[in-house]
Formats: C-alpha cells, structure tokens, sequence
C-alpha cells in the first residue's frame, strides 16, 4: 500500500525529515517509488521570490532539455535561478535522467496586462506545452509542475535513496510544506506522472487507496474540455482535480469538497441546514462521487492543507502537531517522526464527515464536519 | 390408392405434428373430468366420441366379421386459430398429470401457413429469441482485489438508486441555486422501472398487485420502485390517490386516457413521477399501441373515452409530429407547463442507429428529462411477428454509443438514459440491467420479467404462450375478462413484486460489493465489464475476456 506524510510548519524545514519519516512507515511499501510536493519555498543558494514560477520536470536527455529552453524562450520567459541538484547518479535505478528540472522563471513581460485567472491559465497550458512535447518525443521530457513557490520531484525508487542521490538532505532546499508519497501508482501502469501527489494549477493532492469509481469520473472531467483534465495514468490523479473544480471551477468554499466526492445520504440531507442545496449539488456532481478506501491529503495554493476520507473510511490517516506545525501521516509513527514533542493526545484521526483543515497561519487544527453548515450564506 | 379428394386436403391443412405445440395425453390416466378442455384459452382441446374398428374372425354367417367400440378421448384441433399454444394450463388442471404440451422438435410447418385472410402472423409477448443473450454473457471481472477491506454486501450500506429527470451542469446549478432560478425536477429512483404495461392490456388484478407492490417497495422497503402506465390512462382513483408518486404516466399517439388525466390535476394530491412520452417501442417500431376489441371492457372504455367493444389502435406517429425535434419541444414543454415545472417529462423511442440523433436534440431540449430507449429484444401486448422478430436495434450498442457520445459532451450526467428490451428475459435481470448500466445506462425497464416474476406469466422464447394479444391469458394477466383475471389475486402479486425488488436489491449489492463500489450506482463503469467475444468487446468498448 501506499504511504503518505505531509508536514506544514510556519519555519521552512527540510525535505529529507519527512522522507525520514516516510522511512519509519516503510512497512507498508514496496519503495517503487516518491513524489514529493514543496511548498513555500526558501533556496540556501538563491533568494527567491516566490511570485516567480518555478519549473519542476525531468529532461531525460540533452536534446529534450533544448527543447525545453526553446518552448520556455518561445514563451517569453526568463531563467532567474536553474538549481543544480547534487545528484548521485549510481544511486537512482533509472539511467536516462540528463537533468532534473528546478528553475525559477520570470513571467514574460507579456502577461503583465493579463488577470490572476489569466496568468494561471497561461502557466498551465505552458506546462502542458511542455508535457506534450516529452509525450511526442518518447517521453523523454517530464514537467511536473509550473507553478509559483512549487517544486515537484518525482522518481523511481526506495524514498530515502532518492532523497540522498538529489542531495535533498544537504538542508539546500527547504520549504513550509512538504507532501511525500511513497509508491507508485500499480493500479494501472507504472509512469512518472502517475506518482503522487497529483498537481493542477497550485492544487494537489496525494491519496493512500483505491478510486474503483475512477472509469466515470475520468470519462466526466474529461468531458469537461477542460485542457488540465489529461493525464490519469493514475485512479488517484482525479481527487486533484476535483479539488481544482470545485475550488476554481465552481469557486466554491473548501468544505464543499467533501460534499462533492462523499455526499450525504438522503435522511442526513434532509436535517441539514442547506440539506436542499447539497442535494441538488450531489446530483449535479454525481459522476464525480468517489468509491473504495481512500485517505485525501491536499494543499491548496494559499498554503492550506486539508485531509478528508472516503465515506466508509477504509484507509487510515492522522493528523498531529502544535501551533505552527503540523503533520499528516498514514501511520501514526509517521506523523511521531516528523512532530515527535506533540501533545498525542490531541492526534486526530477523521471520520467519514470530517474535513481535517489547517489554514496558513498553522495556528490550530480546523475539524468541519459535513453535518455543519456550510459557509456559503446564499445557499442556506 | 385412393384419390385425394377423399381425405383432408387443402394448401393450409395441418396435422398435429405441423404445430409448434402437440398435446401429449395418455389415455390409460385420463379420468376424462373434461377440465382440461374447458380451461384451454384457445380451445384447441376437445373432449371426442371416438370409433375403433375391432375385427375378429368370424365363421357363421349371421354374425359380421368386424365390431366397433366407442371411447371418448381428447383431440388436438388443427385450426390455425386454435392451435395450441403451449400455455400448460391443460397440465395444471389434470389431476392425473395425464396431458401435457410438447414442443414441436420439427420445425413447425404452421408458420408458412399462419396467414389466414392475408392477415400476417400477429402475437404478444417476446421476440422468441432463445439461448443466452448478449447481455447474459456480458461479466463483472474487475474484481477489487488491491485494497481490503473489501466491501460486504451484507453489512455494507448501499447507495443503489438513479436520477431520473434533467440534471443542470455543476456551474449552471450552483448559479441558478444563487440566483434562485428554475431547477428542473430530479427524481430519485430505484434503477430497475416497472416498464410501460398499459391499464387495458394488462388485467385490472395484475395492475393493482402491481401498484400495491410498487407502494409496499416503497412505503415499507424503502426501495423507491417506480412503474410507468403504458399509453391508456390510469384508474381515476390512482391519479387522485398519494400512489400516483410511484406512476410514470405515458402519453403514446392516441392520447388514450389523458381526457381523465388532465380533468383529475386539479385534485391530484402529488404530482407524478415523471411523464413519458411514447414515440417508439423496441419490439414494433413504427407502429402504434393496439388494444384489440376484446379487451375495451367497460371500464377501459370509460377510462379512455371510448365505446365498448372498439378496436383502439394508436397511429404510428403522433399528430402533431412534423419532426422528432418540434414534436419533443412542443410535447415535452406542454407536459411539463401542465404540471407546473414539477414533473420530470422525457421521451420514449425504440432502439435504433439514429437514437443518437434524438438524444443530441435532448441535449439541446433544456426541460428534456432523460431518453428512453427500447431494444427489438422488448415485450408487447400485440405486435405483427414481422416487427417483434426482425425490426429495432438491439439495446446494448444503442445505449453504449449514445453514452459515449454524451461523454464525449461531457453531458453524460444531465441527460440519463434508461434502456429497456430484453432485461432479464432469461431469469437473470440484475446481471442484464447491471451490465447495461455499467455501459452507460442511468437505469432499466423491464416488462416480460416482472410479468414472469411476479405474476407467473407462462410466455418463453420458445414461443410458449405468447398470446397476450388474444385477451385470453391463461394466467389472467393481459385479459379483461373477469372469469381470467379473478385468477390472480392482487395481493399474491403485490408479494410478488416486493419479493423481486428485494432480491434485486441484493444482488445489484453482490454485484457491487466485489468491484468495490457502495457510493454511487456504478453508470458507466466500463472498466468493470467483459464478455468473451472479440467483436462484441471491441463494439462496446470493453473489455475482452477468455
């Protein structure tokens, strides 16, 4: 199975404690291989602005990485910072990686006229831009990500190994979040962008579980012609995008979330206090109700985390921590590595209603319920 | 030899063994109590006086050489229309199990004949096709195997019901919801419908153990069955009665009963399920309903405004029709303007290639509440054997295609589409109507099955029976005669029909239970389905099995 830790602090920390603590939970997978999500960045080499948007990819050969530079220099962008990362190559089990992508991109000069929805846009299609060049080439060019204050590392292998082949333990890096997955996706095929977390316009998310109900939900976010809906080598790549159209699409409040992916049954709608509202909304957004065991863990891009269940909550997951930080693990020893002087006794293992949210002042732990009401006044 | 105008000799003369059904009777058990032939629907038994020569030898001169014997026994008629049929109800009278139908293992020559007056062969039930169906061979292989615990389709809650009725894009809901804007109506129903029997072919009995069973479903299961009307009306005391939540009323081409139903809104104390408008059906497309003259008894002429005793046929097409589109914008808004808004109100046509073509003017029908389309594998109360046996689409490829073409919309949630023709025709109607749904439909009709299952109707594709069309059902299903219909008790059916919505219930969870799903009625779940033909696999779009 799969294994998830996700720290959030106030103070940027190292990657590598939580590929750490990934290591206490290595019980529980087969080291086939890490994601890795960084948020609110600081670099030890580069003072870094964090409207800029950062690149993050492999270019699997020299040519793909030209061709990088070409798209991005066609783009009208600008290279402020290319992080070398020190990479010990004899340790990663795949030998056609040229270069690991992390740089940080002036905006072109171009967009300055455009809107905050326009310039997003902007970055994504450049990004998929980018993914469908490797796609055309042999993929011989990956991007994970093109988004600012967002670094993403995606390998094959043991999650320690990978941590210390890129250097990540040389404290270079660090950052306010850290979302690791350990394990690649093997419910469908092995690839590197089937490995968690799952990224989509600053919105991510990581799942420990089984989406069964993954054929009708892709068919349906596809349907949308939504250019960012692509990809689904993995069953788990549609909880980010359902965050990313229920937050950005239907610009609806966070919580509604879980109201989308696990609706109420009838008898607990009717005693809600929008009972009529979210009733309507489960049947607009039936197709994207998921099914199975699965544990969600997801950042937004205003540096938000939230974890939710499935409805039947068959995975598990517990969140712990102390103003100014905070971890979500899929095993308790997990989040005991990367927040060890916590008070336990306030650990917090959601049920099927819960939405466990902490915001980004990582002052307290947010537990809503689905029983609550909503914070949309106009729909109550 | 003998000259031939001496015995029975015409180009339609048959003999039992011509039929598709020949009466087995052993005369050495026969107690000849005559019930068989007084029950025979269609009068094919009689009870004869017959002669046996037996000669004896005989020396004297006075006496004659041969003597004869007189025995009563039973003759099978050879008249084309009173052929057996096959029904059995012979063998269930006979205390002595001493007659009983064969099948004809010759192919019958009664077929090449069956057109007295230049009329064609006309029968009701089934398609009479026998042997597995597609959808019988279609499998449930993505067996969740990754994640434990699995699911227990025992324990575990089940979310098993469907929508029926227009359902807005998220953005245009959360908008109009906002703005306090029209929301067309959705109703939450139990995926497998009671599919249109009209209150005219069906017996009064059958039709209120069905609603009883349907309330009983719904009231005390909390299985939320709704059953459709067919073209005809609907009792005046049904449309005023808080049942009427559980009817899909159907307007077909002769607008038969809608006089009553329009009369009785003002007092109707819910509003209906829904409201089907019938364009087609599955097994005669292209033609009209048809209640033959017997069957107009004097309630059915009251309820459809009519005098006794009249043959009501239905036109082909309805009056107004110029096009399906002007047709589906007139019908559909004036059905939903009647009822305020409130109703969901949809069209019903039969399976065929340019069902597409409808469902993408539905598309653009913002008050259209979902498509219905029925298969050439579809039941009915009268049909000329020509249309039941070789004229539709079968169901599968026509609810598959239209599926993903809603897909490739990205509208497959707003417009549901329900498939009919052929669910269960062989006994296994949650694996049929599981397997259409997981290729894309929102739910199923079924009709010959709920008749078989809760009323014992002895139709089977083997052409047993099948006279639904004659108002002589042996079991007093599809017949308005009193002395047929007083033999089915209301509420041995109403048990009936609550016996086979739980057992679907269950199984629909043991089909979902392995594939691990429990939240939501698995529509379009293809990655679930297989079946062991190549071609088959490919033209659906699943997966290949062996």
């Amino acid at each position: 199975m799969c294994r998830l830790a996700m720290k959030t602090a106030s103070e940027p920390f190292s990657p590598f404690s939580v590929l750490q603590a990934m290591e206490a939970m290595q019980e529980g997978y087969d080291g086939s291989g890490l994601g890795l999500l960084l948020r609110g960045l600081k670099f030890a080499d580069y003072k870094y602005n964090a409207a800029d948007p950062i690149l993050s990819g492999i270019a699997h050969s020299e040519a793909a990485l030209a061709r990088l530079d070409h798209i991005m220099d066609k783009g009208g962008f600008t290279l402020k910072y290319d992080h070398e990362y020190d990479v010990k190559k004899a340790m990663i089990e795949a030998q056609d990686r040229h270069k690991y992508v992390l740089r940080v991109y002036k905006k072109p000069a171009s967009w300055s006229k455009l809107s905050t929805q326009q310039v997003e846009h902007e970055l994504m299609l450049t990004r998929l831009a980018l993914r469908a060049d490797g796609e055309a080439h042999g993929n011989d060019l990956t991007a994970f990500s093109l988004w600012p204050d967002v670094v993403m590392i995606k390998e094959v292998g043991w999650p320690l190994d990978i941590g210390i082949a890129l250097g990540l333990d040389s404290g270079r890096i660090t950052s306010r979040i850290c979302m690791a997955q350990g394990r690649q996706n093997t419910n469908y095929g092995i690839n590197l962008y089937a490995c968690h977390p799952f990224f989509i316009q600053g919105v991510a998310t990581m799942t420990n579980g089984e989406n069964t109900a993954f054929i009708p939900i892709k068919d349906w976010l596809t349907g949308r012609a939504y250019p960012g809906y692509i990809g689904y080598q993995s069953d788990s790549e549609v909880f980010a995008h359902i965050l990313h159209y229920v937050t950005k699409q239907l610009k609806l409040p966070l919580e509604t979330y879980k109201h989308v992916i696990t609706p109420l049954k009838n008898e607990e709608l009717a005693v809600h206090p929008q009972g009529d509202f979210l009733r309507g909304l489960r049947d607009a957004c039936r197709r994207l109700i998921i099914d199975g065991p699965n544990a969600v863990i997801g950042t937004l891009p205003d540096e938000t985390s939230m974890l939710v269940m499935d409805a039947k909550k068959m995975r598990p997951a517990t969140v712990g921590g102390k103003p100014g930080e905070w971890a979500i693990a899929s095993e308790m020893c997990g989040v005991d590595a990367m927040i060890p002087d916590r008070d336990r006794s306030k650990d917090f293992q959601p049920m099927r209603e819960h939405t466990v949210i902490i915001p980004p002042d990582r002052q307290e732990l947010q537990i809503w319920s689905q029983f609550d009401q909503l914070p949309i006044h106009q729909a109550a | 030899m003998v000259s031939v105008r001496s015995i029975a000799n015409t180009p339609s003369s048959l003999t039992p063994n011509d039929l598709p059904w020949i009466i087995e009777h052993r005369e050495d058990r026969c107690t000849l109590c005559g019930q068989c032939a007084a029950v025979c629907p269609v009068g094919t038994l009689k009870l004869a006086y017959m002669r046996k020569r037996m000669p004896h030898l005989v020396l004297s001169a006075t006496e004659r050489g041969s003597s004869y014997k007189t025995f009563v026994g039973i003759r099978q008629s050879t008249e084309i229309g009173k052929r057996c049929i096959g029904c059995g109800t012979c063998a269930m009278v006979c205390p002595n199990e001493a007659i009983h139908p064969v099948a004809n293992a010759e192919r019958d020559r009664f077929r090449f004949v069956n057109s007295p007056q230049g009329e064609p062969a006309k029968r009701g039930g089934r398609r009479n096709a026998p042997g597995a169906s597609l959808l019988d061979r279609i499998i449930f292989d993505r067996i969740s195997m990754l994640t434990d615990p699995a699911l227990d389709a025992g324990r575990h809650e089940f979310s098993c019901n469907t929508l029926l009725g227009r359902v807005l894009p998220p953005e245009e809901y959360v908008r109009r919801k906002l703005a306090g804007e029209w929301i067309p109506p959705v109703r939450e129903i139990f995926p497998f419908v009671i599919g249109s029997m009209s209150f005219g072919a069906l017996s009064p009995n059958m039709w209120l153990g069905l609603l009883q069973g349907v309330a009983y479903c719904n009231e005390v299961l909390g299985i939320p069955v709704v059953m459709a009307t067919g073209e005809g009306g609907c009792p005046p005391w049904v449309l005023r009665s808080p049942f009427l939540k559980y009817i899909i009323l159907q307007i077909a081409s002769g607008y038969f009963g809608w006089d009553e139903i329009i009369r009785a809104i003002p007092e109707m104390q819910c509003d209906p399920a829904a409201i089907e408008i019938k364009y087609g059906q599955g097994a005669k497309p292209g033609d009209g309903g048809l209640l033959m003259w017997f069957k107009v008894s004097k309630l059915i002429a009251r309820l459809r405004g009519v005098p006794e005793g009249v043959d009501l046929p239905s036109p082909p097409v309805h009056q107004t029709l110029y096009s399906i589109e002007e047709s589906v914008m007139k019908m559909i808004q004036t059905m939903s303007m009647a009822w305020n808004f409130r109703v969901p109100v949809y069209p019903k046509i039969s399976g065929s290639t340019s069902a597409k073509s409808v469902l993408n003017n539905l598309v653009r029908n913002p008050y259209a509440g979902a498509l219905m389309i029925d298969g050439i594998d579809g039941g009915t109360g009268a049909a000329y054997n020509i249309s039941m046996d070789a004229t539709g689409h079968p169901i599968a490829a026509n609810v598959r295609e239209c599926y993903l073409d809603l897909c490739a919309q990205g509208k497959q949630n707003e417009i549901p589409i329900f498939a009919a023709g052929g669910v269960g025709k062989n006994g296994n109607v949650t694996q049929n109507g599981m397997a259409l749904i997981m290729l894309g439909a929102s739910g199923v009709h079924m009709g010959k099955f709920i008749m078989q299952s809760a009323a014992g109707c002895l139709g089977t594709e083997s052409n047993r029976c099948n006279v639904c069309n004659i108002g002589l059902c042996p079991k007093g299903i599809t017949s308005q005669n009193p002395k047929l219909y007083r033999r089915l008790d209301p509420d041995q059916v109403a048990q009936r029909v609550a016996e086979t919505f739980m057992s679907i219930r269950t199984e629909m969870k043991k089909i979902m239970a392995p594939l691990g799903r429990s939240q939501s009625l698995p529509i379009g779940m293809s990655d679930a389905l297989g079946i062991d033909d190549k071609d088959v696999a490919e033209r659906l779009n699943i997966r290949y099995v062996c």
